[in-house]
């Protein structure tokens, strides 16, 4: 789209640290969030989860729990009917069991009860007879022809012939000719690498509160990054029409992915039915971690080759990615990512799904990328260690730039990749000297982004504000975002302007917060609505002067006649408009509808300090930069949050993040206290360095900036600790105990 | 005629070409085809694909022009977090 | 069997009856409908439902509401003044210190008890203070600025 595509301007409100219209809610403990939200005569609603990693569900047996006093009611999978569509069955059988339980704390039944006492003891009484059947929760082992199946016959058309039933989906990707670009090698590195599935960490546990009534419609309020798709996922599964169920997105406490999927809405939705009461849902930490998104854990091999003066030669990856306990195709994702950042002649990633007794895998902030990058990222290091090069200028020699054809496939168009690169390395913390005992490392990473489907309404209100209705739920500071670039276009102050969040009976529909989309796509949608209603404000405002509405111009807020022949009129400002409205033909709205593409790919580079203690194994982080181009940076204080919690994240899965099963199948750590996200005494200050170089897809240049900030941590952090411990790391997390017995073995 | 970038395991149904060429002037059209010259490709096809037009990649854009002259790959539906 | 608690909660005195087992971020946010703190672990490790107990830092999910029978709670409802808000939650604002905010409530309650004990902390007092507060959005740099930020406002009132 012509109309859509960047031009250079001066920005008056973009750019700005203006105050976010949410906070005060949220500083007052005002704002009100999933768990937060009562109805009259609400019932509590809690869930019955399998204690085995894959069990065949033989009976289950409510009737001594549906006669407890206080009881209203029961579901157990038998209440739902398992959609045709194959991606829709699996989320609705995740989000209770059929005939197999497929994972520790997968859901087997719930019940709506009078309080929370009464539905836990209710969950007691409820007897579920189990066959416990063989499980596997390790990759390498699930891939094997003659590992414990999962679940039979979900391999795609994609996957060779003789695989274990458990692999379910291959794909490959790449360029050129392997073998002669390994030839043309001075150095080959071939290694093995391994990363734990790691937990989104969202503070706010999935809540939900639903209200069935009797004619059928239904009202949902629930904690999600996607009201409008949890809307179909919903509606599907209880056979209603998408009309009659109006979802309601709270506040937000954390998603990163975690919250684009149903897990309690439709069970609480039928447990509403059957009641016909509201019922609230809320899990506990423990159901959080056993049965919401992880990621997929990995195993990678990665073999790059190298000249002598640092050009890479040739880059090959074979990843195996497990999703859980059903089909996933994050793989590909993976396997695209890979080698994104460089520009090379020779190239093959091949990614697989393999699937484990574990949950099912959800999104998490550049879903694939991550662990991927973090391989080949380490490879590329030694490479560096072992010829002697810098391991900033080997990146800027075989970087990524306009024209480079990418290692999936497309050429690229203008990304920010060296500009990153050559930011990092003027930057004092590339040359700052290294206290005795620290090691420094980098990396780069990438994320693809995406637009996706957006509506905008922008209401022209007669005292001269505007409302704007949205479809995304606010993350982190895009009603601020929206508000500036609805200010910035309107030519009004950003005080003038207030975002809501609609719920989708109020508008029309809006893809998931996800894929760094919302400043992007929403803002592309909002500067078009706000073209709209500027288009409708001039045609009121020659209206009022009897002059052609083409002869009319928006500038500063105000319409201007467009030149010495239109006629000498003094400016008529948004708010004389507005106020004139109802005679001039009725209220002033704009609108936009799209499904945004060109959100184009986006690049960053983080620089980190290490101390690791010899004797325990600790890693200390002293010092972190991160360098990410952001485009356009609207609000450039939620960037710089993109960039640091981006980084915490990545930097508590390089550490400490992991899920541990035992021999038994079942999760060692389902909760905060052993599952150790970063706290504030783990890090150090994050610096974030934003870079601009405009995305040419977006009006204001605006790139998404959410996701790209996780993928660089893992792999620059380890090769920090490598570099300092004078062994490379292959497995994620590092944490005390395996760096201690890396060094040890080192020794 | 349009040239299209397949990724590397679609091959396995298009006599092993990386690319292909269609009689095509919109992304819609460039799949019809696909489907319709290589049937083994449909299932990936219904499962979503996302396609890159001279470096831009689109989703489910189906009246996107397409030149002869226009790069066309095409990739997994792109997803996020 | 139910228990009557009389206490006070942001300087009101208020009743409630609530089940002996039931903690005390039950009653505040089931009882008293206070939601400010919230329940992120249940397990005294988030520090989300953070509130003070006679001025005391406490998790409201480790204290038992009986427990609160002629203590004074304070929560952050009570922070603000009216309409002016507290230093703190002013400085959260403009430094950008929450991006989904569910933490924020606890970490505010946490930093002004920092405060009222440490009114000068350096940037690691602060960080290790805070420890027992997760927030999983910020990476925290902006945090201890906010809170830096606050401790200079309240040393120069």
């Amino acid at each position: 789209m012509a109309f859509d595509a960047y031009v250079k301007r001066e920005f008056k409100q973009v750019g700005t640290r203006v105050a976010r219209p949410d906070g005060v809610d949220k500083v007052t403990g005002r704002a009100l969030y999933g768990a937060d939200m009562v109805a009259p005569g609400m019932l509590v609603g809690r869930v019955l989860r399998s204690p085995h990693a894959h069990a065949r569900i033989v009976s289950i047996d409510t009737s001594e729990a549906a006669a407890m006093p206080g009881v209203k009611g029961i579901v157990t999978g038998r209440d739902f009917s398992v959609p045709k569509d194959e991606f829709l069955a699996d989320v609705a059988v995740n989000c209770l069991a059929q005939d197999k339980a497929l994972y520790d704390g997968h859901a087997i039944a719930a019940v709506a009860a009078i309080n929370a006492t009464v539905a836990r003891d209710a969950l007691k009484k409820i007897k579920v007879e189990y066959e416990v059947l063989p499980h596997v929760t390790d990759i390498d082992v699930a891939a094997k022809p003659d590992a414990p199946v999962v679940l039979e016959g979900r391999a795609l058309e994609t996957v060779p012939a003789g695989m274990g039933a458990n692999v379910t989906h291959r794909c490959e990707f790449g360029h050129g000719d392997l073998e002669a670009g390994f030839a043309k090698a001075d150095k080959i590195v071939e290694r093995s690498f391994r990363t734990a599935a790691t937990h989104q960490g969202y503070i706010e546990p999935h809540a939900c509160l639903a209200s069935f009534t009797t004619d059928g419609r239904a009202d949902l309020w629930v904690c999600t990054q996607g009201h409008f798709y949890f809307r179909t996922l919903c509606s599907e599964m209880l056979g209603m029409e998408a009309s009659q169920l109006k979802v309601t997105a709270s506040e937000i406490g954390g998603g990163f992915g975690g919250k684009t999927t149903v897990y309690l809405e439709p069970v609480a939705l039928m447990l509403s039915k059957k009641t016909g009461r509201p019922v609230k849902m809320v899990m506990t930490r423990d159901e959080v971690f056993r049965a919401t998104g992880p990621t997929v854990s990995t195993s990678i091999d990665v073999k790059i080759g190298m000249t002598k003066d640092g050009r890479i030669t040739a880059g090959w990856a074979d990843m195996r990615y497990s999703g859980g306990a059903f089909q996933c195709l994050t793989c590909e994702m993976g396997a695209q990512a890979a080698f994104a950042a460089y520009d090379l002649e020779a190239v093959q990633t091949v990614g697989w799904n393999v699937m484990t007794n574990r949950p099912k895998e959800a999104a998490y902030r550049a879903p694939g990328a991550p662990q991927a990058i973090y391989a080949v990222e380490s490879v590329v290091d030694e490479l560096c260690q072992g010829l002697g090069l810098d391991p900033l200028e080997v990146r800027i020699k075989n970087a990524a730039k306009k024209g480079t054809k990418a290692s999936y496939g497309p050429t690229f168009d203008d990304i920010g990749l060296l500009a990153t690169l050559e930011a990092a390395k003027k930057h004092p913390h590339y040359t700052a000297p290294l206290a005795e005992g620290q090691a420094r490392g980098l990396s780069c990473g990438f994320w693809f982004n995406f637009g996706g489907n957006t509506c905008v309404t922008m209401n022209v209100n007669t005292d001269g504000t505007v409302g704007i209705a949205e479809g995304n739920p606010d993350i982190g500071g895009s009603r601020a975002s929206i508000s500036l670039m609805a200010a910035e276009e309107l030519g009004i102050p950003y005080e003038k302007v207030r975002t809501i969040i609609a719920d989708t009976a109020s508008l029309g529909y809006a893809d998931t917060t996800d894929g760094s989309r919302v400043t992007f796509a929403v803002g592309i949608a909002t500067i078009n609505a706000a073209r709209d209603a500027i288009r409708k404000m001039c045609k009121r405002a020659a209206m009022l002067w009897g002059i052609d509405e083409d002869a009319v111009e928006w500038k500063d807020g105000a319409a201007h006649p467009a030149g010495p022949n239109a006629g000498k009129f003094p400016p008529m400002s948004l708010a004389d408009i507005a106020a004139k409205s109802f005679q001039t033909g009725g209220p002033i709205a704009g609108h936009y509808e799209v499904n945004a593409d060109g959100a184009g790919v986006s690049f960053g580079v983080h620089l980190c300090d290490v101390e690791v203690d010899k004797e325990t194994g600790a890693t200390k982080v002293v010092r972190y930069t991160v360098f990410q181009d952001a485009g356009k940076a609207v609000h450039p204080d939620y960037v710089e949050g993109q960039m640091q919690g981006g980084a915490a994240q990545g930097i508590g899965w390089a550490l400490n993040e992991e899920y541990i099963y035992g021999a038994d199948g079942r999760l060692q750590n389902p909760g905060f206290l052993d599952y150790r996200i970063p706290v504030a005494s783990d890090l150090p200050p994050i610096e974030a360095v934003i870079l601009e170089i405009p995305n040419p897809g977006h009006p204001y240049g605006v790139r998404g900036v959410g996701e790209t900030s996780i993928v660089p941590p893992l792999a620059a952090i380890s090769n920090a600790i490598s570099r300092s411990i004078g062994t490379r790391l292959q497995e994620l997390p590092m944490s005390p105990p395996r760096v201690l017995k890396a060094i040890k073995g080192a020794a | 005629m349009v040239k299209v970038l397949l990724w590397g395991s679609l091959r396995a149904h298009t006599d092993g070409q990386a690319e292909v060429e269609v009689e095509a002037s919109t992304f819609k059209e460039v799949l019809d085809k696909l489907a319709e010259a290589y049937p083994g490709l449909r299932p990936q096809i219904e499962r979503g694909v996302s396609m890159a037009i001279d470096g831009r990649i689109y989703r489910e854009a189906w009246f996107t022009r397409i030149s002869p002259e226009s790069e066309v790959v095409v990739m997994p539906y792109m997803t996020g977090g | 069997m139910s228990v009557t608690v009389s206490t006070t909660v942001n300087g009101d005195s208020v009743d409630f009856v609530c089940a002996p087992d039931e903690t005390l971020l039950d009653a505040l946010r089931g009882r008293l409908g206070l939601t400010g703190a919230k329940e992120g672990c249940g397990t005294g490790d988030c520090g989300a439902c953070s509130v003070t107990l006679n001025g005391r830092l406490v998790c409201s999910c480790l204290v038992l509401a009986v427990e609160a029978e002629g203590q004074e709670i304070a929560t952050v409802e009570g922070m603000a003044a009216g309409e002016t808000l507290h230093p703190l939650q002013r400085a959260f604002i403009d430094h950008a210190a929450l991006q989904c905010g569910i933490c924020t409530p606890g970490i505010l309650v946490a930093a002004k008890a920092l405060l009222e004990k440490t009114p000068d902390p350096s940037d690691e007092e602060v960080r290790y203070w805070l420890a027992g507060n997760l927030c999983r959005c910020t990476g925290y740099d902006k945090i201890v600025r906010a809170v830096q930020a606050a401790a200079a406002e309240m040393r120069r009132a």
